[in-house]
């Protein structure tokens, strides 16, 4: 069964479709890359499967259930997202402990204090971070607690919004460490959206290029390691990587 | 470990900890601006004045005496006495009472109220939004003191009115800046992050919206308690707030109009009372501003 | 040849509660006609460095060096009125985000005309065949039409290459750039980066090229140093990155996936050796 199944899906926002016939299965922990440049659609994908962009016609299954428009509370338990900027992404007034309870609360889940501690050792966070505020951690540190909040419901299915591309080289490391880690000991599913090829060489397996809100190719990642890449665009993408 | 170390601490050991540390860092940030800390005394003093009126007050705010009328300040009368022989002082004193009852049931019942509507009104946008801030404008495209008026005039006299009546007419304002802010913050991450993970719209509104909208409101309000206080002299001159013989400043000032040009300072003393309010009001919002802006947040 | 820019002991500190923090600390170097990469994490302190040299540190903020001097000014003791001068008409910055650094309400050939005009009188004739001439430069296919439009109508590469066209039309000696292409897309940034080398190369400029990237800068640059927490912890021929010795760089170096990854975990820095910031 395929984690996520993406069938014929157009997005639009307003007036304007910004995804066109997407067609994309994910299997059960897999990891799957969605690559492109800003405007390409491949975040808005992203956000549909998460709920947060609810205009959209198609398909979207996730473990073989197809899911409702908008926000739902039994998909929360399956798919959660990290976000791109780890400045906006926390609550400025709350605790890294109420972040990280809110979902526990939400959906009625007691044992709270000990899930949150649990989860802080999980992404390698000192519980001395647990009740400080948001400014008072870096943004390696506040990425770390996205991640542990995308993790309190324990869902199956992880949607990495460019999680990596607003840190320091150094602290992308550890990052990527952290997600890899975290797939192999919870057998998550990640689909990830990136401009960063080699960060796709580094934790994906399969990756999709994206192109004005189409998908231009499917392709293994070692094909993109051997630099196989089959159409023009993914090749020139690919060069625009390797010249560096 | 001392009491500063536990609040200022890095690592709080709990929530608790975690917000008092807050608090405290928000209140000796206050304590650095003078200004403020001179509206913070003024606003003091007006509300132990109001606990202790019948231990300050030398009279009683109504009892009267006519050989008494009109004395100018003198060392038994401090502020003179009005034209029944009253103790002006006494009447100022239990007046603050009376001020400081509408300041705070003005805003406990406009700002939740105002922040309530802007936030549920940004949030969900929409016809919820037209509708919701068409009301608003319809109230805020009348003069405030008009309308209070148009209110009290339809309730009948008297304090209780006065204060539904400056509720009514406040509450708008504060609802046009929580949306504002409400549409600044219901897209942020953080907001979509709580929306994950399968919180309703009341959740999201009450408990991650709202406390961010908390800070700029506190700081409106506080500023606008001036305005508050004038509109309730105001009514009060006119004869339509406080029913004498209570002592509220608006109406005692409108009594010594009379007597404005042999005896000024039946009117001039609650005058003064009412300058010195409000402007420690303004200076506690000024301050408040300063260190509440969530903007300035972060770079402790 | 005398150096263009000479920068000795060159120290930066903001105040904060528990005293004053120095993001720079001591930081020496020369540039002739050349093209010098600084590299570094966030808060290692190379905008700072650069700003810095444009004497654009604002109050509270504190700079001090033993020497700082461009083409044997000394920019210290320059007045304000002297530095606006000296920017834009000697030295140029180009700064990360066009969209923020464009005036919103005015038409592109406007701001650069304005860019020439504030330190050359021209005529209206030449000044326009100038902005053309500039504007074909940065390689824009149709200069005519961009030169009448207002930012929001340009995408993010447009918009950096009409900044950076704005900057070099007075024809500065020193170009600094900082982080110029990290809002833009990979194949944009190649673009972007080509200009800059092509403009400073032919013209004979210098050009101090800040980012976080050590493969982008090694490409596009003569020399580099990398700072941390306000130290240059390296300096190396850009082609010689790879034989770089000291531990932070080779540490930052490995810590970059590459596109034939084959590790399964990516080395980390270990920072409590350089505990800095």
């Amino acid at each position: 069964m395929s984690a996520l199944s993406l069938k014929n899906l157009d997005v639009s926002y307003g007036e304007t479709k910004v995804v066109h016939g997407v067609n994309l299965e994910v299997a059960e922990g897999e990891s799957f890359a969605l690559v492109g440049e800003s405007g390409s659609g491949k975040s808005t994908i992203l956000r549909a499967i998460a709920g947060l962009a609810p205009e959209w016609t198609g398909e979207i299954s996730v473990l073989g259930k197809p899911r409702s428009h908008g926000v739902d509370r039994s998909v929360s338990r399956t798919v959660q997202m990290v976000f791109q900027d780890p400045y906006g992404s926390l609550h400025p007034r709350k605790t890294i402990d109420a972040a990280l309870s809110e979902p526990l609360a939400i959906h009625g889940i007691g044992n709270r204090g000990e899930r949150v501690e649990a989860v802080l050792a999980q992404v390698g966070l000192d519980q001395r971070f647990r009740f400080r505020f948001p400014h008072q951690l870096s943004g390696g540190q506040r990425q770390r607690v996205a991640i542990a909040r995308a993790l309190m419901l324990e869902p199956k299915v992880l949607l990495l919004d460019e999680p990596t591309s607003a840190l320091d080289v150094s602290v992308q490391a550890e990052i990527l460490n952290l997600l890899k880690r975290l797939r192999r000991e919870q057998n998550l599913t990640f689909l990830m959206v990136t401009h960063n090829l080699p960060v796709v060489s580094f934790l994906c397996e399969r990756l999709a290029v994206m192109r004005h809100g189409r998908i231009v190719e499917i392709a293994d990642v070692a094909q993109l390691k051997q630099g196989e890449l089959n159409e023009p665009y993914s090749r020139e993408l690919l060069a625009a990587t390797a010249g560096a | 470990m001392t009491t500063r170390d536990w609040l200022l601490a890095d690592s709080p050991t709990s929530r608790l900890q975690a917000n008092v540390g807050r608090a405290y860092r928000v209140f000796t940030a206050l304590l650095r601006n003078p200004l403020s800390v001179l509206g913070g005394i003024i606003i003091l003093v007006l509300l132990l004045t109001a606990l202790f009126a019948p231990l300050i007050a030398p009279f009683s705010p109504t009892g009267q005496n006519l050989s008494q009328r009109l004395l100018p300040p003198s060392g038994v009368n401090w502020m003179g006495t009005d034209e029944l022989g009253r103790d002006i002082f006494s009447r100022v004193v239990w007046g603050s009472q009376i001020t400081l009852t509408i300041v705070a049931l003005v805003a406990l019942i406009s700002a939740p109220l105002g922040l309530l509507i802007g936030a549920i009104a940004g949030y969900f946008g929409g016809w919820i939004d037209k509708i919701l801030m068409g009301f608003t404008d319809i109230f805020l495209s009348l003069p405030k003191l008009i309308l209070a008026l148009a209110f009290v005039a339809a309730l009948g006299p008297g304090i209780n009115n006065a204060i539904i009546a400056i509720a009514i007419t406040s509450w708008p304002a504060y609802a046009r800046i929580a949306r504002a802010e409400t549409l600044t913050i219901r897209n942020a991450e953080y907001i979509s992050a709580v929306q994950l993970a399968g919180a309703g719209p009341i959740r999201v509104i009450v408990q991650h919206i709202l406390p961010l909208c908390t800070s700029s409101m506190i700081v409106r309000v506080t500023l606008d308690m001036a305005g508050v206080i004038l509109t309730a002299a105001g009514l009060g001159f006119i004869g339509l707030g406080a029913q004498p013989p209570l002592p509220e400043w608006g109406a005692m000032i409108s009594r010594g109009r009379t007597f404005i040009l042999d005896q000024w300072w039946v009117a001039t003393m609650p005058g003064f009372a009412i300058i010195i309010v409000s402007l420690g009001f303004c200076f506690l919002g000024d301050g408040l501003r300063d260190v509440l802006d969530p903007k300035s947040e972060g770079k402790s | 040849m005398s150096p263009l820019l000479e920068v000795e002991n060159l120290r930066v500190s903001f105040p904060t509660h528990s005293g004053r923090v120095e993001v720079v600390k001591g930081l020496s170097f020369t540039l002739g006609r050349e093209r010098l990469g600084i590299v570094g994490e966030s808060g290692s302190g190379k905008s700072m460095t650069g700003r810095s040299i444009l004497k654009l540190i604002r109050k509270p903020g504190e700079v001090t060096a033993d020497k700082l001097r461009f083409d044997g000014i000394d920019i210290l003791d320059q007045s304000e009125k002297q530095m606006r001068a000296i920017r834009g008409a000697r030295i140029s910055m180009v700064m990360q985000d066009p969209k923020f650094s464009l005036n919103p309400v005015m038409s592109v050939g406007e701001q650069i005309a304005e860019a020439l005009m504030t330190h050359q009188k021209l005529g209206r004739r030449e000044v326009q065949q100038r902005i053309l001439d500039m504007l074909t430069a940065v390689r824009i296919n149709d200069p005519e039409r961009v030169a009448k439009l207002y930012p929001h109508e340009v995408s993010g590469g447009m918009g950096q290459r009409i900044m950076i066209a704005m900057m070099l039309i007075p024809e500065p000696e020193l170009l600094i750039a900082d982080e110029p292409t990290s809002a833009l897309d990979v194949s944009v940034q190649a673009q972007v980066l080509d200009i800059i080398d092509d403009l400073v190369t032919r013209k004979g400029m210098g050009l101090i090229l800040i980012s976080h990237d050590l493969a982008l800068v090694s490409r596009y640059c003569d020399r580099i140093l990398v700072m941390n927490a306000g130290r240059v912890v390296e300096e190396c021929a850009a082609g010689q990155l790879a034989e770089a010795q000291h531990p932070y760089t080779r540490g930052l170096l490995a810590a970059m996936p590459v596109i034939d990854e084959t590790r399964d975990e990516l080395p980390v820095l270990d920072r409590t050796q350089w505990a800095g910031t």
